[in-house]
């Protein structure tokens, strides 16, 4: 009986396959080059940052203390003499791990959940879907501060709050891909077979929703970390002397009306670079490997 | 109609009751001691417990709940823990700065998505429509937070031509207030025209394509009375659900703007509460805050209803 339903699943792979990112898809579309060229860039300058940052984030060292960018501090120095570049560059340790932490703990209980309401249906799908509009319900960005706030200000709580903002995303689309896939002919084959429900979810839908959930998930990546930034920004993230942009971004504003611009402008860089590399990356996967899907946002 | 709109009320009270739980709960898992803020800095076990009992913070959390809910229908929130005035006074006081700023940002965010929108979606692939569609995925990765402080720091006190915050009544001074105003609506608009103006080029183009469009350009009619009433009027009907959720994104917006820009509205007194731990003022804004979210979203979707007759609500009812 087992091997009969693993005869089903190569049929799986190969629609999979087709619609999934092959060179040959990705040479087709520029876009999706560049997007993933700027993610593994961020990824690379996150995972070598010691190697990169030519001083150490959060040495102090009076001697240099706000100077203007030069040839040796690129970005400037801070008021106790730290180097904005260096800064920059470890933090965006801080903002990637935010980023694929929180959205890995939204994805797991979002999809887990969404898969589950979609496929069980009745009185459990009801209940988890008004649950889900009450998370709904506020203001993404609102509810991570809040969450954060109630929790206590740090890295980690940062990134469960945000975590918890991503949840109904997921649950969304994938309790709606559920319900579009499973009537389909071959889960009811599966089912004839002896199938276990576990086993049609986890081996049979699942590999034909992952599309349209990548998407979601490096959109959501880009949202993450934006919200970790303003997070960090009210002082609700991961706390000094750890370098995050948004903290470093709000630190900079009482030198702001000196005119020390270097010290804000770094950060805010930063952010905006690893937002939009994620941003632009998702854009080109979700017109590349889901056109339904290119309307909806 | 009326049907449907009932039916969407009624199915929001469910959700509306775990939006209160959610926002009472989130408040006590705080570890901060709130008594302790009030006790001040040498705490007296006895006057805490004292404090403690008066505020009711000795009771079992579900029964704190009720008697929180049956204070906050009849408009008891409590009072602020750092100023003691009742909070629902010290929000209201807040209300019209918000407003201002909020209503304005929703204006300009409607007024520049749609021109720039529709010119984008009619001059399709246009170096216009590159550089606004390129700007738009620049809008949405840019935090509200450092716009606001580039703008400050290029037009406010490189340039020096407009104010680089603050807030002066309307009542009092009209034309500074409006001065002042400006950094702040910009800063608050552009998430959300880089997200309306995305959702108004992508629907007009999907209209661009449909067979009443070259009907009425095989009657003749001159290019603007075709854009005008046959593609805006059908392709705005999906754009109004995209700038009903930018209501949420202007109020999550608020409380970072209003912090940047020193404005002293709603976000602004949520922030600063939160930093001062003051659990009555923060619990009553994340509750408003989020019934005002999900009051427009429901004003959307009726309105999308009422819009397009296609959608059947009748027989959904």
């Amino acid at each position: 009986m087992t091997t009969q339903a693993q005869a089903v699943v190569p049929t799986d792979a190969a629609r999979r396959a087709r619609g999934w990112l092959t060179w040959e898809n990705a040479r087709r579309n520029p876009r999706i080059l560049i997007g993933g060229g700027l993610v593994l860039f961020l990824v690379a300058v996150a995972i070598f940052a010691p190697l990169l940052a030519p001083y150490d984030p959060i040495a102090v060292n009076g001697a240099v203390s706000l100077e203007p960018p030069s040839g040796s501090h690129p970005f400037g120095t801070d008021d106790v003499g730290r180097d904005v570049l260096s800064r920059v560059i470890f933090g965006s340790r801080v903002s990637l791990s935010v980023g694929l932490i929180a959205v890995g703990i939204g994805a797991v209980i979002g999809i887990s959940l969404g898969m589950a309401a979609g496929y069980v249906g009745g009185v459990f799908d009801l209940v988890s879907m008004r649950l889900i509009d009450a998370l709904l319900a506020f203001p993404a960005l609102l509810l991570a501060i809040a969450i954060t706030a109630a929790l206590g200000p740090d890295l980690r709580n940062a990134m469960i709050a945000i975590g918890i903002v991503a949840i109904p995303g997921f649950t969304r689309l994938s309790r709606g891909q559920v319900l579009a896939t499973r009537n389909r002919e071959y889960i009811e084959a599966a089912r004839t077979i002896g199938c276990s429900d576990v086993r049609i979810v986890a081996r049979h839908i699942f590999p034909n929703i992952t599309n349209p959930l990548i998407v979601q998930a490096t959109l959501a990546i880009a949202g993450a970390m934006l919200a970790e930034a303003a997070l960090s920004f009210l002082g609700l993230g991961a706390q000094p002397p750890t370098p995050t942009w948004g903290a470093d971004v709000y630190y900079s504003q009482r030198y702001l009306s000196n005119l020390k611009w270097w010290m804000s402008i770094g950060p805010g860089i930063g952010i905006f670079l690893a937002v939009f590399s994620f941003n632009f990356f998702g854009d080109a996967l979700r017109d590349a490997l889901d056109p339904r899907l290119r309307r909806s946002r | 109609m009326t049907q449907y709109v009932l039916r969407r009320l009624v199915f929001m009270i469910p959700v509306v009751i775990l939006v209160t739980v959610i926002v009472f709960t989130l408040l006590h898992l705080t570890p901060g001691d709130p008594v302790r803020i009030i006790a001040g800095e040498e705490p007296d076990p006895a006057a805490m417990d004292a404090v403690r009992h008066e505020l009711g913070l000795d009771q079992p959390l579900p029964i704190q709940y009720v008697a929180w809910m049956s204070r906050a229908v009849t408009g008891d929130f409590g009072r602020s823990i750092r100023t003691h005035q009742p909070v629902l006074e010290a929000i209201g006081e807040r209300v019209p700065a918000t407003l201002e700023l909020g209503l304005t940002a929703i204006a300009l965010s409607i007024v520049v998505a749609l021109v720039v929108g529709t010119l984008s979606a009619v001059r399709h692939n246009s170096p216009l429509d590159l550089i606004a569609t390129g700007i738009t995925l620049a809008g949405v990765s840019l935090p509200n937070f450092f716009l606001g402080l580039v703008l400050i720091l290029v037009f406010g006190l490189v340039f020096r031509i407009a104010h680089p915050g603050g807030y002066v009544p309307f009542g009092e001074d009209p034309l500074d207030n409006l001065g002042r105003l400006v950094l702040p609506a910009i800063t608050l608009a552009t998430a959300s025209i880089a997200a309306n103006m995305r959702q108004i080029r992508s629907s007009l183009l999907d209209v661009f394509g449909q067979d009443y469009m070259r009907t009425a350009r095989a009657k003749g009619l001159s290019e603007t009375r075709v854009i005008v009433r046959h593609a805006l009027k059908n392709g705005l009907i999906p754009a109004v659900t995209i700038i009903g959720l930018q209501v949420g994104a202007v109020i999550e917006g608020a409380f970072i703007t209003e912090t940047v820009f020193l404005w002293p509205g709603v976000g602004k007194l949520a922030i600063d509460s939160i930093n001062g731990r003051d659990y009555p003022v923060v619990q009553a804004i994340v509750l408003f805050s989020a019934l005002s979210f999900m009051a427009s979203t429901l004003l959307v979707d009726l309105l999308y209803a009422w819009l397009d007759p296609r959608i059947s609500y009748r027989t959904a009812a």
